[in-house]
Parts: C-alpha cells; sequence; structure tokens
C-alpha cells in the first residue's frame, strides 16, 4: 500500500493522519484522503482542483511537476510527502 | 462607547479592551498566521476572521458571540473558468480583502470581496459562498487592473441600511459598482473621478478608477466618501455623481477614510506623501477631519509621532465607534493609535506589533 504523509503544520488546523492507499494514480490517492477528511481539500488543492502554489508533493523522493491534471503513478509502496513549499513564506 | 476592538496582523489576530481608562491589548488568535480581514458583526455579535495562508491559501473562521471556540467555515471560490473564456485571470481566490454583513433584515447575510475581484454572498452565515456572477461578468471588467497587487480586488462594501438590497462595492482597480436588486444586476457609479495615471483620454472611464476606500455614513447613506489614488471625493447622492474635494491640508494621498457614523459631513484621512513616496509627509504622521464636508480640514498630530515616522495606513486601518467618539488606527510597520476625541489626541497602544491590515471596534 502506499503512504500519503501531510505536512505536520497542517496539525493547527485539522486531524491530518498517514493514509495508506491502493489508489494508483496520485489524484486517486489525495482523493480518499479528502474523503476522510473534507476540509483537508481547500488546504492543498485550489477551487481549480490545481495544486495550490505553495505546496510540494514528493513521490518516492522525486518532486512532482504536473500539478493540475495530478497523474503521477504510485507504486504499491510509494511514499507520497505532501509539504509546504518554502517559496510561501 | 465602545470598551472592544480587533486588530487583523500579519501574525495574527489581537484583542484590545478598555479596563477603566487603560486600553490593553488583550488576547490574542491565530498566532503566527496572516489575518487579512476580519468582520465584527454587529447583528448578532459574531466574529469572522479572514485568514491568508502563505501555503495553504485563504480560510475564514468564525467565533460565535458568548464562545471561546473557532469554527472554520467554508471559503469563498471561483467557479471553473469556462474552456472558452478569454479571461487571462486565474478564477482562483487569492484573498479575502473586505468582509461585510448584510442588513439589519437579512440575518446569515454575508457579503466577501476578494483578490482578484470577485464579490461573494453567503446566505447562512459563511456555511456556504456564492460568486455574485452578474457583477464578475459585466463587460467592463475587461479593464479592470490591479492597484495595490498584481490583479484587481474588491476592498469596500457599502450596504444601504434602508435597503439590504442595494449593495455599492469599490474596487482597485476597477472602479465603483452599485446593485439595488441583491446583485442581481449592477451599474457603474464613479461619475466625476479622475485617473491621473491613465493617459489623458482614459483618465475619466470609470471602470478604471482606483478608490482605495469607500465608506457609508449609516445615519446618512447618500453620503459617501472616498480617498482615491488621485484624491479625496464625496458623493452626496449614494455614488451617482463625486466631486472632488481640494483642500489645502497636509496631503490629498492616501489610502483610508473614515465617516462619522451619524454625521456625513465629518471624515477623516490619513494622507501620505504621495504614490511615489508612500511615507506621512515630512516623516510626521498626521490625521486630518473635515466637519463641513471638505470645505475645511484640521491636521491633527497630538501623540502621535512626528519624527522618522514611516508608518502607512492601509486601506483598512482606521475605524469609528458607533458613536463618532473613538478612532483606532494602525499602520503597516505595527504601530496602534487610538483616539478618544474624535482624533484630536491620540494615545500610543503599541509601536511594534505586526504589520496591520485591518482594524475594527467590537
Amino acid at each position: 500500500m502506499a503512504q500519503l504523509i501531510f505536512t505536520q503544520q497542517l496539525a493547527r488546523f485539522l486531524a491530518v493522519p498517514t493514509l495508506e492507499t491502493s489508489a494508483g494514480v496520485l489524484r486517486a490517492a489525495l482523493e480518499q484522503a479528502f474523503a476522510g477528511q473534507p476540509r483537508l481539500r481547500s488546504y492543498v488543492l485550489d477551487e481549480q482542483g490545481h495544486l495550490r502554489a505553495n505546496v510540494v508533493i514528493f513521490i518516492d523522493g522525486q518532486r512532482s511537476r504536473e500539478r493540475q491534471l495530478l497523474d503521477d503513478v504510485l507504486r504499491a509502496d510509494s511514499k507520497v510527502y505532501i509539504l509546504q513549499a518554502l517559496s510561501g513564506g | 462607547m465602545s470598551d472592544h476592538a480587533y486588530l487583523a496582523t500579519r501574525k495574527g489576530l489581537f484583542e484590545l479592551t478598555r479596563n477603566a481608562d487603560l486600553w490593553q491589548l488583550g488576547a490574542r488568535h491565530f498566532l503566527g498566521d496572516p489575518v487579512s480581514m476580519l468582520l465584527a458583526d454587529g447583528r448578532d455579535g459574531s466574529l469572522y476572521v479572514a485568514l491568508h495562508l502563505g501555503h495553504f491559501g485563504p480560510k475564514l473562521h468564525c467565533r460565535r458571540a458568548g464562545s471561546h471556540d473557532w469554527t472554520e467555515l467554508a471559503v469563498p471560490a471561483f467557479p471553473a473558468k469556462p474552456a472558452d473564456s478569454e479571461d487571462p485571470l486565474e478564477w482562483k481566490v487569492q484573498q479575502i480583502w473586505s468582509l461585510a454583513a448584510g442588513g439589519n433584515d437579512q440575518p446569515g447575510v454575508l457579503w466577501a470581496g476578494t483578490l482578484p475581484g470577485g464579490l461573494f454572498r453567503s446566505d447562512d452565515y459563511g456555511l456556504s459562498w456564492q460568486l455574485v456572477e452578474a457583477l464578475w461578468q459585466v463587460p467592463e471588467r475587461a479593464q479592470w487592473m490591479g492597484g495595490g497587487y498584481d490583479v484587481p480586488g474588491i476592498h469596500s462594501i457599502c450596504v444601504d441600511p434602508r435597503d439590504s438590497n442595494a449593495v455599492l462595492v469599490g474596487i482597485s482597480c476597477g472602479g465603483v459598482w452599485l446593485t439595488t436588486d441583491g446583485g442581481a444586476s449592477w451599474q457603474l457609479r464613479a461619475e466625476g473621478m479622475r485617473a491621473d495615471y491613465m493617459p489623458p483620454e482614459l483618465a475619466e472611464v470609470q471602470a478604471l478608477q482606483d478608490p482605495h476606500r469607500i465608506v457609508r455614513c449609516a445615519a446618512e447613506p447618500d453620503k459617501l466618501w472616498c480617498q482615491h489614488h488621485n484624491g479625496i471625493w464625496r458623493s452626496l447622492d449614494n455614488g451617482a455623481h463625486w466631486q472632488e474635494i481640494r483642500p489645502a491640508q497636509v496631503s490629498n494621498f492616501g489610502f483610508v477614510t473614515a465617516v462619522h457614523p451619524l454625521d456625513g459631513e465629518t471624515a477623516w484621512f490619513v494622507p501620505a506623501s504621495a504614490d511615489s513616496q508612500r511615507i506621512p509627509p515630512q516623516a510626521a504622521l498626521a490625521v486630518t477631519r473635515t466637519t463641513d464636508g471638505g470645505h475645511s480640514f484640521s491636521a491633527w498630530r497630538g501623540g502621535l509621532p512626528q519624527q522618522h515616522c514611516y508608518d502607512l495606513v492601509y486601506r483598512h486601518g482606521l475605524a469609528v465607534s458607533a458613536d463618532g467618539r473613538l478612532l483606532l488606527m494602525a499602520s503597516t510597520t505595527g504601530g496602534v493609535w487610538l483616539s478618544e476625541d474624535g482624533g484630536g489626541q491620540w494615545q500610543t497602544i503599541a509601536t511594534h506589533l505586526p504589520p496591520v491590515y485591518a482594524v475594527s471596534f467590537a
């Protein structure tokens, strides 16, 4: 199962437990997280469903570059970190 | 008389309380987070706070009267931009720049102005928001442009106390707009304003005006005041016509104005030198006041720093209490001052708070 690990900076606003997912694509994995915590969506994505400008996602050590489709493929043992980008201050 | 106030700052929300004769900073909330706007809703005592999180976007929280707890609410959001749209803007709320309560006969109605220049309405105390499509779709929006930010923004929302469906908004830079049907249709209301930053042939185009701040007198709702990028204007007919005020005062440039809630002839301004030098004239802070509709002004300096002062008071940095006696002023460099005599004498509340974006009496 792939793991989604959210920055604990979000813990000031809402609970963000690590999620294990069988989803094979990044967006589907994120949707699973949002289903369990609906408020999380607006912290990670903007209203157009794009990754927020100052949020960054690393998948198995590689920075995700596709910020609108979020169509990166996940492996069964992928580790996905959703972090604050330092460009946001 | 008010004995409580709020400061929205770059590093959190601060409460200010009058204890006996002393005003003191008190409780802090959202410490470390930018608070872009607040609304102390006099209808039911709710306090709404808009956050502008650098990483995680705009957020809205509410504390109901009598409660110590904050609840996160929905945030205004744009619909999907049509695929064939020629609008160069991203339809994404960057920041909540203004909040206003609906009329007393519309409990639960809230208005929010955003960057970019969307106006949103909630009918359920902020649990959900709808874009006011009719204003977003006016053809003149193609002329709007950034003023202070890269994108246009709605900073002033003036609900008419005589008719809750009549709302006037100010846009930097997009002029002044009025609806009389709750937002279903809109008309420009910036006739008489002048934009010296445009080519001469465009200076009087209403949709290009940059009203930095517009306020409405509660007791005389047809009387509006505007600190514009190019000076001071007032209207006596709910924005149908604007007259420039050219007083021999410190400076006509600035960002903020406040009007006496009971007297539409009395208004305050905080001058800056010029748009090319955004500091107090001679680095000495002054508040100017007219009590005769702009025929004359007095400059008040008592208690305000008069040497090496570079504080700028931004659009929402000056508030007046409901009786017109108290004034609260705060700056982009963390200075906070309060007057209990209508601006004649000021007491220093703080000199090194975070940059202050908005102030309000409870």
